[in-house]
């Protein structure tokens, strides 16, 4: 009898910790990307578009996540993205433009894709190398002609509860919302990115066609991206919404400017135990802080 | 609840089954992409998970009439005390690399570790006199007084979760209602009339 309880109540305390903490999802393979341009290996690091850094191993990538539309748990968003169908799927651009379009997404997939292997710091303090496959976001803008009063770039997710169960939850404003200002948007290090490791986007990292900024926190990357508006004004932005004091507008990379709750001095790059310094503007202020010149960063977090 | 003894091996038994599964996970890998937050959190989880089983003990063996429930609140805690310890040491060994002097700007520049550093702090004296002989040396009634500090404890633990949580509050909130429960309870009894007076060997809380 008191053999029975003890493997009885052992037994289920084992399925508790295990129901708790499931093991990371199998990996389902993306398609094959074909013709990805790589950057020239000489000034590939000088320009932005690489980085010697090690690359972060894709079974990291795909389970280590924040997309709230499918779980606010990062290891629990590979499960509950998995069949995430992705077709059809357009993507439109509209706004203060002379000539409006919706894109389908096979259409995007045709435009000349290059790889970018890019450092992505999370604003909770951790931070990945990821050769991403995507194409600059300047050659979708100049299709549609911004007009001379465009001056911001909004995004928008695909709001859907039932293709993205957590959506059904108030954990954030849907659908998720994101913007830049248009000389950040046409920056040649702003991508659009369809892939990684020369395959299709998994649904867990913002499948078919997500935003690349490299040199702000993680969570201004919009995923599965339906449509983008140009706009006059500054458009809000999720993350504000839901912390104004905490999140700003442009969240640029910065040590110097702590989150209320926690430094942003350093950060753990994946894989790795210690923690490593956070660089201003995530290590791309050669190439991008001439946008900022004159603006108080402390005000304009 | 005849045979105290054999409950305590069973509670004692179960409580090290999650550290011998986070140990086999770790052995063979299988703690995902970041092992450090993994095992950070699962410690974390553990705490609050024992201190809050501890502060449950009074209110259950009352409103069931279990009384010798109380036995084992002392394993209780001193597994809430253990966990805390893991939780705080994965903190300052890999989180700080044991540089002491790195721990104090960085409670204040993370705010939630304070609350965090308080929680466990706080459970220190009460592993201290955790034994019947210290028990004794203090009398049943500072022992007790003493031993109210749990409360604090398990309430800076639950702020410490909220706090570190970006949006999705509803385990926090979870841990807040249950120890809410257990502590308003306790203020209930405290001050609703016409108790009947109760005799027990063990020290009130």
């Amino acid at each position: 009898m008191q053999a029975a309880v003890m493997a009885g109540t052992a037994t289920a305390s084992m399925l508790l910790y295990r129901r708790l903490n499931p093991p990371p999802a199998p990996r389902v393979e993306g398609e094959k990307i074909a013709e990805v341009a790589k950057a020239p290996a000489e000034n590939a690091v000088k320009e932005g578009l690489a980085v010697n850094d090690q690359l972060t191993p894709l079974d990291s990538i795909t389970n280590y996540n924040n997309f709230y539309e499918f779980d606010t748990s990062k290891s629990g968003v590979a499960y509950a993205a998995k069949g995430f169908v992705t077709r059809p799927w357009t993507v439109s651009v509209e706004g203060l433009v002379n000539k409006p379009k919706v894109f389908d997404i096979d259409e995007l997939l045709k435009f000349p894709l290059e790889e970018r292997i890019y450092r992505l710091r999370c604003v909770e303090g951790w931070s990945m190398v990821i050769p991403w496959v995507g194409f600059p976001l300047s050659k979708l803008l100049e299709k549609v002609e911004p007009t001379a009063q465009a001056r911001y770039v909004a995004f928008q997710t695909l709001l859907d509860p039932q293709r993205m169960p957590n959506q059904r939850t108030g954990v954030l404003d849907w659908p998720y919302v994101e913007g830049l200002r248009l000389d950040e948007a046409m920056h040649p290090l702003t991508i659009m990115a369809t892939g990684m490791y020369d395959e299709t986007l998994p649904p867990q990292d913002g499948a078919p066609i997500r935003l690349v900024v490299p040199w702000k926190y993680g969570f201004k990357s919009i995923k599965s991206v339906v449509k983008i508006t140009l706009v006059a004004d500054e458009p809000p932005t999720t993350w504000n919404i839901q912390a104004p004091d905490e999140y700003g507008f442009y969240s640029n990379v910065n040590p110097n400017v702590p989150h209320p709750r926690w430094s942003q001095a350093t950060e753990r790059r994946i894989g790795e135990y210690g923690r490593r310094n956070t660089l201003l503007f995530n290590g791309y202020g050669d190439q991008v802080a001439h946008l900022y010149q004159g603006m108080d960063l402390l005000k304009f977090f | 609840m005849g045979d105290v003894r054999f409950a305590k091996v069973v509670v004692f038994v179960n409580a090290l089954v999650p550290l011998a599964l986070l140990l086999w996970d770790l052995y063979h890998k299988r703690v995902g992409p970041n092992p450090l937050q993994f095992v950070t959190t699962t410690t974390g989880m553990l705490t609050l998970i024992f201190l809050s089983l501890t502060v449950a003990i009074t209110p259950l063996r009352k409103i069931f009439g279990l009384n010798s429930l109380v036995k084992l609140r002392r394993m209780l805690g001193l597994f809430a005390f253990f966990y805390g310890s893991l939780h705080l040491l994965t903190y300052i060994w890999f989180d700080r690399g044991f540089n002491l002097f790195s721990v104090v700007p960085d409670v204040i520049g993370r705010p939630f570790i304070l609350a965090g550093m308080l929680a466990f702090l706080l459970t220190v004296p009460l592993a201290i006199t955790s034994t019947n002989k210290m028990v004794k040396r203090l009398g049943g009634k500072r022992w007790a007084k003493l031993h109210q500090l749990v409360y604090l404890s398990v309430i800076a633990g639950v702020v410490h979760f909220w706090m570190l949580v970006k949006s999705d509050i509803r385990l926090p909130l979870t841990f807040a209602f249950i120890v809410f429960f257990l502590l308003g309870y306790r203020l209930l009894t405290k001050y609703a009339p016409a108790q009947q007076p109760t005799t027990s060997l063990f020290p009130r809380e």
